[in-house]
């Protein structure tokens, strides 16, 4: 064999390595994308309208808080943390939103006030984490029920009502006839994209959650990339809060965001972010949120009584999982 | 003469490639083996060794084109059972017995001698007994596997192949864990087997052992095979060679004159004390040098090194750059003052094997290389990887590869890289060349020396003797926590393993102790 043709048969042979690596990213990427697809012409052929404009208008807004939501536990579970608060955050921060809405004349500014309460009670659970050393699931499962308590005390334990709420638009409104809950989630989406894979910090986050001592030995600020993605989810529960009280003209200390963290937490899994940390994506995420939201729109759309939407729900999160890994263990393997 | 050409090979491997997805790990192999025979297979970590086993024993399953014949009749193995009832047997570097259980419930570990259902303990305890004699074993087949040592559980799970009636016995770096006694145990043991008509394919990296054992030795080298030699070819300069495909006489390059490339003391450390382990420790590093620091394990080497560093509190101690204390208390003032580590524990504290070679070759220069509002330059990032994966020769497919999937001597050179980019002018390097093959080894010490003559100090941990002679210009030597000696230099003793030895083990009188 001369020279030559081993050189190029070399560069053969590394064009087609190439291409497998980008043909297992493109497969990491897309990950749930065929369940989602799968689902909703499911959906489609049982009820017959399930992809009409109105109904996919119903489901992204369903899924725009949780996708919020899910948005920062993304960025909290890449380190590999969790935050169980946020359900807390956003019922209190929805208290402030209301009841800052009822300053006259000046309502608008319940929508700052809550965003800063929300990253308040985050930069907490950070500092708990980053700072005292708390393992997360202690730090924020303390806050939950803390946070909870502060939510009910902001409104004295009452429903708070504000029927002439300055921003009612974002629950309700619509910009280019698509709803203002929607274009929200997705900028919070492109926002988490950014930070995630085009900044400094998000590189860091991926490698504090990736190998925590090496991160530490090559000079990370740890302690700052915790106190981010927990003051990052914070703020994220905080904009839930807003959506939420704009949605509802009201905030309920007590019922509001009640185990929403469960389900941002699904979302985050459904869409392959490796719950030790250091793997994952937001676009995983979203179709992560996207698939629950369907879910919950399909199966009332088939009528599908409440207990065994539970019970299907569950039962697809877990197999859509365990499906996931088996595909990537083959992946692993050849 | 046990391997006689002219009967039919045992086993014959041909054309065998296998892909791994960004890695060709073997291309085109070739094994023949005949029964009564031991068969050395030998090459560099990464040399694909390992794989071809794992192909033999169906763990893996090779690319679709190679041939497999035992006993002269082409076979398929999907699977390690298929590998198994073909008379196949691996003898793993790590053990897979079930340690709560006894020797003979492993022995007969998934075929069970069952009488109505209940397992027949009695019949399976006396049929191992035959096979147990037929080894030498001292234990009877009721000891329970967790009281043995490790060399007694090798012979379970050879008596364990034998059993099974394994023809063909592959043994995976034996003798990592063995004294030299049982080490002369198992050789007797391989001869007996040998007599017996087994063929025994013996992986290891010793040869002093391939020597006394192996009737053919074959070589692999980058997943390709190079040639067999027989017993009577042998020699070692033949065989690495072979693994290697050049001399290794400029094994060790240390194109710098100690004396000519070093310049004025760039680091000083003085009184280092963690208070437990490293206890008042002093040293100048200069500008162009290659200081060793040797000892026994657990010295205090890697404790002084990171107390350096500010990875770990110090009690006391201070530390001087060009003659300027400096203030470290965090690995990043280290490293914003020019002081880079290399740690030890490549996969546990350095690399993020998530990651790609890309982000980590990166990571710590990022930050500087970023535009406002800490924006990542990708391009730049880009042109940095590709540019040192050529100049530390990373084989890589590309840029963009996990960095968990390269051998490991390819993911030091990224570790490295990660480091030099930072434009280190102290390099603390600690088991630089530890699980490293000897190609990537030598590039290492290229690499090394590359940056002494650019004026870089450089500080190296290595319990590597020769590694420590060939590359030092000076040598620090620790006993419990102090700096006891010093070789080489202006000290004025010769830098060998023996001058070396001697200060580490506290036998020889402390020389004047570094200034």
């Amino acid at each position: 064999m001369s020279q030559e043709t081993s050189a190029t048969e070399l560069t053969r042979e590394k064009a087609a390595a190439n291409r497998q690596v980008l043909i297992q990213q493109i497969i990491r990427t897309v990950g749930m994308l065929p369940i989602l697809i799968l689902l909703g012409i499911a959906f489609q052929l049982m009820s017959g309208r399930f992809i009409s404009p109105q109904n996919l208008s119903i489901v992204t807004q369903q899924a725009s808080i949780n996708t919020v939501l899910a948005c920062g536990m993304t960025a909290v579970i890449l380190t590999g943390g969790i935050d169980l608060s946020v359900g807390s955050i956003l019922a209190a921060s929805a208290m402030v939103a209301v009841i800052g809405s009822l300053v006259p004349d000046m309502g608008m500014i319940g929508i700052p006030l809550a965003l800063f309460a929300g990253l308040v009670f985050g930069l907490i659970n950070g500092s708990l984490v980053a700072f005292i050393g708390l393992p997360p699931f202690i730090s924020t499962l303390g806050s939950l029920t803390a946070v909870r308590g502060v939510a009910r005390l902001l409104g004295n334990d009452t429903t708070v009502f504000n029927s002439q709420l300055p921003f009612a638009f974002i629950g309700n409104g619509y910009l280019f006839g698509i709803p203002w809950l929607v274009i929200i989630a997705f900028l919070s989406v492109i926002v988490t994209w950014v930070i995630l894979r085009r900044t400094v910090l998000g590189v860091h986050i991926y490698a504090t959650g990736g190998n925590e001592s090496a991160a530490r030995l090559s000079g990370i600020k740890v302690w700052a990339v915790f106190l981010f993605v927990y003051g990052f989810s914070g703020l994220m529960a905080g904009l839930g809060g807003v959506m939420s009280a704009a949605r509802l003209f009201a905030a309920n200390g007590t019922q509001l965001g009640q185990s929403y963290e469960l389900d941002a937490i699904a979302a985050v899994i459904l869409g392959g972010t490796s719950f030790t940390g250091g793997v994952g994506s937001i676009w995983g995420t979203l179709i992560g949120a996207l698939i629950i939201a369907v879910l919950s729109n399909g199966l009332v759309l088939i009528g599908v009584s409440d207990i065994w939407q539970y019970i299907i729900k569950g039962l697809v999160i877990i197999i859509a999982v365990a499906l996931d890994r088996v595909r990537s263990q083959g992946g692993a393997r050849t | 003469m046990p391997s006689a050409p002219e009967t039919t090979p045992i086993l014959e491997m041909r054309g065998i490639s296998k892909t791994f997805p960004g890695v060709k790990a073997l291309a085109n192999v070739e094994l023949t083996v005949y029964p009564g025979e031991v068969h050395a297979l030998m090459g560099e970590n990464g040399a694909g060794k390992s794989t071809l086993m794992k192909i033999l024993s169906g763990a893996y399953r090779a690319d679709p084109g190679g041939e497999l014949r035992i006993n002269g009749e082409v076979i398929h193995i999907d699977g390690p059972l298929s590998a198994k009832t073909k008379g196949i047997a691996v003898i793993y570097q790590e053990l897979s017995l079930s340690p709560n259980l006894t020797v003979a419930e492993n022995i007969y570990l998934g075929r069970e001698l069952s009488s109505g259902g209940q397992v027949d303990r009695t019949r399976m305890r006396a049929d191992c007994q035959g096979v147990l004699d037929r080894l030498g074993a001292t234990f009877g087949p009721a000891t329970i596997v967790s009281t043995l040592s490790i060399a007694e559980r090798q012979m379970v799970e050879i008596a364990r192949a034998i059993h099974a009636n394994a023809r063909i016995l592959v043994m995976d770096e034996p003798t990592t864990a063995l004294s030299s006694r049982e080490t002369d145990k198992l050789f007797d043991l391989i001869r007996t087997l040998r007599a017996d008509g087994l063929a025994i394919i013996y992986i290891s990296h010793r040869m002093a052992e391939v020597y006394e054992l192996a009737d053919r030795c074959s070589v692999l080298r980058d997943g390709s095979y190079v040639g067999t030699l027989t017993r009577d070819e042998l020699s070692a300069e033949k065989l690495v060679k072979m693994m290697v495909g050049r001399d290794l006489s400029k094994f060790y390059k240390k194109d710098h004159d100690a004396k000519g490339s070093r310049g004025e003391i760039i680091l000083s450390v003085s009184d280092m004390s963690d208070g437990h382990r490293v206890r008042g420790c002093s040293f100048d590093l200069h500008q162009g040098e290659v200081l060793c620091l040797a000892g026994l394990v657990g010295s205090g080497r890697t404790e002084l090194a990171r107390l350096i560093y500010g990875a770990d509190s110090r009690k006391s101690g201070t530390v001087a750059l060009d003659g300027k204390p400096i203030d470290i208390a965090r690995p990043i003032q280290a490293v914003d003052a020019g002081i880079v580590y290399l740690t030890e524990d490549r996969k546990g504290q350095g690399l993020f094997l998530d990651m790609t070679v890309q982000e980590n070759i990166n990571l710590q220069v990022i930050g500087r290389d970023a535009a406002k509002g800490g924006l990542l330059d990708l391009k730049k990032a880009r042109v940095r990887a590709l540019d040192a994966i050529k100049a530390l020769s990373i084989r890589v497919a590309g840029p963009i590869v996990e960095v968990g999937s390269l051998s490991g001597g390819n993911q030091q050179k990224v570790l490295l890289s990660r480091l030099l980019e930072t434009r280190p002018r102290v390099l603390i390097l600690d088991e630089p060349t530890r699980g490293v093959d000897i190609g990537a080894k030598s590039e290492i010490y290229r690499i090394i020396d590359d940056l002494v003559q650019a004026g870089v100090g450089v500080l190296v941990i290595s319990s590597e003797m020769p590694e420590v002679v060939g590359i030092a210009d000076r040598v620090l030597v620790m006993r419990e926590g102090h700096i006891v000696g010093e070789v080489g230099g202006t000290a004025g003793v010769e830098i060998t393993q023996e001058n070396i030895i001697a200060l580490a083990a506290g036998l020889a009188h402390p020389s004047a102790p570094a200034a």
